[in-house]
C-alpha cells in the first residue's frame, strides 16, 4: 500500500492527538479525582491500568477479526494488521500487569499471588508472546501468516478466559469493576465511584484506546515500508 | 459396492480408521509408549527427589505431579505423531483422500488421545505404589478423560502447525502450554481437591470448566484444522 502525503498527514495528526490526550489523562488522574479513602494515593494507578487493559483488550480484539478476515481473504494488509494489534496489545497488557503489580504490593502486601484473575492474564500475556515466537519461527510467509491467523484466533480465547474469570470465580480478590460478580464486595477491595472517579475512568480508557489505535497504525505503516523498500531492492537489483 | 460407495465413506468411518491405523503402527513399533511411558516414569522419580516428599506433601502435590506428567509425557507422543505423518510424506497422502479433512483430524485426536489415556493409567498406577495414595476414585477417572481430551485435541492442532517450523521441538511446548493452561489448572484443582476427600462445591466447578473447555476446543478446532493443512 502506498503512503501519500494525505495519510502521513493525518497519521502526524492522529500522533500529536494521542500524545495530548496521554498527557491531560496522566494530569487528570493525579488532580482530578480525589484520594481514595482506604488506598490513597496509590490508588490513582488504577486509571492506567484500566486503561491498558481496555487498549490490550482493543488490540486483540482486532487481532482475531484480523485473523478470520485474513483465512477468508488471503489479503496480506490483515495479516499485517493482526501482527501489528498484537505487538501493541502485548506492550499495553505488559502495563496492566506491571502497573497492577506496583498496586498491589500496599494494597495485598505482595506484588504478586496467584488471584485467578492475574493467573489469566498471566496466560494471556504468554499466548501472546508465543504468537510473535510462532510467526518468527516459520520460514515459508504464506505459511506463517496462515498459522498466525489460527493461532491468533485459539489465543483469543485465554483475553475471553480473562474478562470471564473474575465473574464466575467466587474466590477472586481483584476487583470486577463493571458487570455482576459472585464475590462480596468488602473482599473484593471495592471502593465507592464518585462521578469525578468514574469521569476519569472513561477518559483514561478512551485515551488509551485512541493510543492503541495510532501506535498500530504507526506499526503497520513501518512494516508497509519495509515491504516496499524490500521489492525496491528486488527490482533495482533485478534492473542491473 | 456399488462404485460411489467405494470412495465415499462415511465422516466417523473416517476418524476411526485414522485412529485405528496409528494404532496398529504403535502395536507393531511400541516405540512411542515405551519411550513416553519411561519417561513419565523418570519424571516422577525425578519429582520424588526433587520435592523431597513426605506423607503429608506427597499428598498436596499427587494431583499437580500427575498432570504435569501426563502433559509433559504426551507432548512427546504429540511431537512425534505429527512428523511421522509428515516426514514420511504420509500426511499428504491422507489429506488427498477425498474426505472430510476434519475427521482426519479427529482420528488423529483420537489415536492420541488413546496414546495419552495409556500413559496416563500407567501413571496412576506407578503413583499410587509410589507414592502410596490411591488415586483411582471414579470421578478422577472421569477428571482424567475430561484433561486428556482437552490436552490431545489442542495438542494435536498445534503440533499440526509446529512441525513446518524450523524449531520444532521447541515450538511446540511454547506454543502448546499456554493454550491448555486452563485445561491443567482445572485439571489439577479437580483431581486436588477429590483426592483430598473436599465436598462437591469444591471440585464440581473445575470439573464443569474443564468440559467447557474441551467442547470449546472441539469447535475451534473442527474450523481451523482445515486452514492449517490446505496446500
Amino acid at each position: 500500500m502506498e503512503y501519500t502525503e494525505n495519510r502521513n498527514f493525518w497519521l502526524r495528526v492522529m500522533t500529536y492527538v494521542s500524545a495530548f490526550l496521554l498527557v491531560a489523562a496522566t494530569i487528570m488522574s493525579f488532580t482530578y479525582p480525589g484520594a481514595e479513602r482506604s488506598m490513597g494515593e496509590v490508588q490513582r494507578l488504577f486509571y492506567i491500568h484500566l486503561g491498558s487493559f481496555f487498549g490490550s483488550f482493543l488490540t486483540f480484539s482486532v487481532a482475531v477479526v484480523a485473523g478470520i478476515y485474513y483465512l477468508r481473504t488471503r489479503d496480506n494488509k490483515w495479516d499485517r494488521l493482526e501482527a501489528s494489534s498484537v505487538e501493541i496489545g502485548l506492550g499495553l497488557s505488559a502495563v496492566t500487569i506491571v502497573t497492577g503489580a506496583i498496586w498491589a504490593r500496599p494494597t495485598w502486601g505482595t506484588y504478586w499471588t496467584w488471584d485467578p484473575r492475574l493467573t489469566t492474564i498471566a496466560i494471556m500475556w504468554l499466548t501472546y508472546a508465543a504468537y510473535l515466537f510462532l510467526r518468527s519461527a516459520i520460514e515459508d510467509p504464506e505459511r506463517k501468516r496462515r498459522f498466525a491467523a489460527v493461532y491468533a484466533i485459539i489465543a483469543f480465547s485465554s483475553v475471553i478466559l480473562t474478562i470471564v474469570i473474575i465473574r464466575v470465580r467466587p474466590d477472586v480478590i481483584h476487583p470486577t469493576v463493571a458487570g455482576p460478580s459472585t464475590t462480596s464486595a468488602d473482599v473484593r477491595g471495592e471502593f465507592n465511584v464518585t462521578p469525578r472517579i468514574r469521569d476519569t475512568v472513561f477518559f483514561n480508557i478512551f485515551t488509551y484506546c485512541v493510543l492503541s489505535a495510532v501506535l498500530t497504525w504507526h506499526r503497520i505503516r513501518i512494516e508497509n515500508k519495509s515491504d516496499f523498500i524490500q521489492e525496491r531492492k528486488l527490482s533495482i537489483l533485478g534492473n542491473m | 459396492m456399488k462404485d460411489n460407495q467405494r470412495f465415499v465413506t462415511s465422516y466417523w468411518r473416517v476418524v476411526l480408521l485414522v485412529a485405528r491405523k496409528d494404532l496398529r503402527a504403535e502395536i507393531r513399533g511400541r516405540e512411542l509408549i515405551s519411550s513416553m511411558f519411561l519417561f513419565a516414569f523418570l519424571a516422577v522419580v525425578i519429582f520424588s527427589f526433587a520435592l523431597e516428599l513426605d506423607r503429608e506433601a506427597r499428598e498436596n502435590s499427587v494431583a499437580g505431579v500427575l498432570w504435569v506428567t501426563i502433559i509433559f509425557s504426551g507432548m512427546l507422543g504429540l511431537a512425534r505423531s505429527m512428523a511421522v505423518e509428515k516426514d514420511k510424506g504420509s500426511l499428504d497422502a491422507l489429506l488427498i483422500a477425498p474426505v472430510h479433512r476434519s475427521a482426519l483430524f479427529y482420528g488423529k485426536a483420537l489415536a492420541n488421545l488413546l496414546f495419552t489415556l495409556v500413559i496416563a493409567l500407567l501413571l496412576m498406577v506407578l503413583l499410587t505404589v509410589l507414592f502410596n495414595i490411591s488415586l483411582f476414585v471414579w470421578q478422577v477417572l472421569v477428571v482424567l478423560v475430561l484433561g486428556c481430551i482437552g490436552f490431545t485435541v489442542s495438542g494435536t492442532l498445534v503440533s499440526s502447525m509446529s512441525v513446518y517450523a524450523r524449531a520444532r521441538e521447541t515450538l511446540l511446548p511454547i506454543m502448546l502450554l499456554p493454550v491448555i493452561l486452563p485445561v491443567l489448572i482445572s485439571a489439577v484443582r479437580a483431581s486436588g481437591a477429590l483426592l483430598a476427600g473436599l465436598k462437591a462445591e469444591d471440585w464440581l466447578p473445575w470439573m464443569q470448566l474443564l468440559a467447557l473447555v474441551d467442547v470449546v476446543f472441539l469447535i475451534i478446532t473442527y474450523f481451523l484444522f482445515d486452514y492449517v493443512v490446505e496446500e
